[in-house]
């Protein structure tokens, strides 16, 4: 019997998949270890693997900032749905295989101090479908962006609307665009970050109307199914369609951005786009403007007045209540 | 591709089966012979003036706009136009409309709120243009401002689902203070033959699809998506052109005669109370679902599970596409 050498090509057993992912891009084997640390981009193609829905708020808020809301939302079955399987039992599976109640993780956080309203979907769930929880997760993200004002960031990643829910979910569009309606004539910015993918139901609502859209690299995005596209049309697609450079090249994204650079391109965004206070804006720097200020424009006032003037002697004075609400918002700013 | 869509799906069925019942209605609403926006118009209006083109790209002959006179009001138009036989379907791209329609019906809506002329719509549509220029154009945009643009148009809209409320496509057009549709029309957040061909895994099972997602016009009024169904004469809509006009003539003026007693701003208000509070869920009090392992963990999981990975490196000619698209349609 020869001895056999060891050799050198790889078995399957070597990389057991508790240990190393192959990349689907360029077939690197990865060290997980090294892929999380990575944030999960491909250390040799920078291919963008997927985020759940908490390693996408690790990424993009300050550590600890993040305080949840309305994390009891549950879907119902408003269709009583039954296909090969009925959809609360699909429901219940989703949500024992990604610990989430559905596909969207909506809260308060801070990006650099700042706080904003944020809204992530999370692919494992059901295929980030959107039904009337996540819907209603984005609409009261924007809302409470309204009422705080503070800034709208909702990150999208999601095959479209949820079948299961049948016109329930199709009127979802119309539920989170009529609270982005709203948003857009407070004046309170919003920045949409397309993932992969950003499909159907999500691209055609929330997801394209960000007064600016992101899109991390090479993100697939599209409205009709490339298979539906190709199957329909008997027609080839052209090279990239539907990816985040093809949506780029076509002027529906503003900035393609690799995912070590998100945090930086968001904050440098948020520093022009301030929730507007009714005041006319004099793109004055600093952030003594920034942050919940429902009273802005007296603050300013008194920013300008009080210095001169001074309070009146004896007087309890408005005025130095005014600028004490300032310096006091300045700094949480 | 009509006749494709017409004949495909049909299985035999135990007599006095539901989804009987829903697919024949789904066959209805494809009838060739159905009445489209136009000859509705035609039928009910004592003028018609088509107005054309989106002013930035070009005139999507798969959406009709326009002013009209109905029983001496003025109104704005706008309707999704299939064609009466392949040589209109395939000039009216089968009542698909590309981005430049929805623009089109866009720009005919601002020109309504201007002059204070309430809008009627006519939604009769497979879904939006799947092909790559209605991509490249930027349909979900298009038809995200479009439901953008109704939500907030200051005068009164009555929207009718005349024959397929298909998706996005057509909710584009379809948001309204007073939804209606007609007796034979459907309305589903995708085709039941794409629905089936995901959750059934062949297109074949159509017509259960149908049946689950409860698309017809009386389902949908139960689940209060639309708000009144008008009764079809006879065989159906096709059989009687000009009887099916005249009551769906009936029902709107009723409707924008109500709706003009409304002031804009109660009316406003109203119609965007309907689409916040649309949709049903549930709240429960209890933390969260028992928290996944690590997130590196449960990421490492989700690839395995990932239907993409293990189809790595069979990329798609063209477009170096590794992953099918997920579980959608077009929405
Ligand atoms: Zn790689």
């Amino acid at each position: 019997m020869p001895i056999k050498l060891p050799s050198f090509r790889p078995r399957r057993d070597d990389y057991p998949p508790d240990l190393w992912t192959k990349c689907p891009s360029c077939g690197e084997m990865l060290f997980n270890k090294q892929l999380d640390k990575s944030d999960r981009v491909c250390p040799t193609c920078d291919h963008h693997f997927r985020l759940s829905a908490a390693a996408r708020l690790e990424l993009l808020l300050d550590p600890g900032t993040f305080e949840e809301r309305d994390a009891g939302l549950q879907s119902v079955d408003p269709l009583g749905f039954v296909d090969q399987k009925p959809y609360p039992d699909r429901v219940a599976a989703a949500q024992v295989a990604t610990g989430l109640r559905d596909a969207a993780v909506r809260g308060i956080g801070a990006i650099e101090g700042r706080p904003v309203s944020i809204c992530v979907m999370d692919f494992g769930f059901m295929g980030g479908s959107m039904g009337a929880v996540v819907g209603e997760k984005v609409a009261r993200a924007a809302e409470d962006a309204i009422a705080a004002r503070i800034p709208l960031i909702v990150v999208s990643a999601s095959g479209g609307a949820r079948m299961q829910e049948g016109t329930m979910a199709l009127m979802q569009l119309a539920k989170t665009i009529a609270v982005l309606e709203r948003r857009r004539a407070a004046r309170v910015p919003y920045l949409s970050l397309m993932t992969d993918p950003t499909t159907g139901g999500v691209f055609a609502s929330y997801a394209v109307l960000g007064d600016v859209n992101l899109a991390e690299p090479r993100a697939l995005i599209g409205f009709a199914g490339a298979r539906v596209s190709a199957g329909t049309i008997a027609q080839e697609l052209p090279p990239g369609f539907q990816r985040s450079e093809f949506l780029f090249d076509h002027g529906f994204i503003d900035r393609v951005v690799h995912r070590r650079d998100l945090r930086t391109e968001l904050v440098q965004l948020l520093r022009y786009l301030r929730p507007a206070d009714g005041s006319s804006g004099d793109g004055v720097e600093g952030d003594t403007r920034w942050g919940f200020r429902p009273m802005g424009f007296l603050s300013q006032l008194a920013d300008r007045v009080v210095p001169e003037i001074g309070p009146p002697p004896g007087s309890s004075g408005s005025e130095r209540s005014s600028e004490e609400r300032a310096s006091g918002e300045a700094k949480r700013g | 591709m009509v006749d494709r869509l017409l004949h495909r799906g049909r299985e035999a069925a135990a007599p006095g089966d539901p989804r009987d019942e829903v697919w024949r209605r789904v066959k209805l609403a494809r009838h060739l012979g159905r009445p489209r926006t136009l000859e509705l118009l035609g039928e009910m209006a004592d003028e018609v003036v088509e107005l054309h083109g989106d002013r930035g790209f070009g005139d999507d002959p798969a959406i009709v706009a326009g002013l009209a006179r109905i029983d001496g009001r003025r109104i704005a138009f706008v309707g999704q136009q299939k064609g009466a036989d392949t040589e209109e379907n395939v000039r009216r791209n089968f009542g698909m409309p590309h981005p430049e329609g929805y623009r089109k019906a866009m720009r005919v809506m601002e020109l309504a709120e201007r002059f204070g002329l309430p809008v009627v719509t006519f939604v009769d549509v497979p879904g939006a243009h799947p092909g790559p220029e209605s991509e490249e154009r930027g349909i979900a945009e298009a038809i995200a401002r479009s439901i953008g643009l109704m939500i907030r148009l200051r005068t009164p809209v009555v929207a009718v689902i005349t024959g397929e409320g298909g998706s996005g496509g057509a909710l584009a057009i379809a948001v309204g203070d007073v939804v209606l549709a007609l007796e034979n029309a459907v309305y589903s957040v995708i085709s039941p033959e794409g629905c089936a061909s995901i959750l059934w895994r062949t297109a074949d099972e159509a017509p259960a699809a149908a049946l689950a997602m409860r698309m017809s016009a009386s389902d949908q009024l139960a689940l209060g998506v639309i708000d009144g169904v008008v009764a079809e004469p006879g065989e159906g809509a096709h059989a009687d052109v000009r009887e099916t006009a005249r009551r769906l003539k009936s029902a709107i003026v009723t409707r924008l005669d109500q709706l003009a007693a409304v002031p804009l701003d109660e009316l406003l208000e109203a119609r965007y109370r309907r689409y916040r509070a649309i949709g049903p869920y549930t709240e429960v009090a209890a933390p969260a679902v028992a928290q996944p392992p690590s997130r590196g963990l449960t990421d490492r999981l989700r690839d395995l599970l990932d239907p993409g990975r293990w189809a790595a490196g069979v990329p798609l000619p063209g477009s170096s596409r590794r992953d099918e698209p997920p579980a959608h349609e077009d929405v």
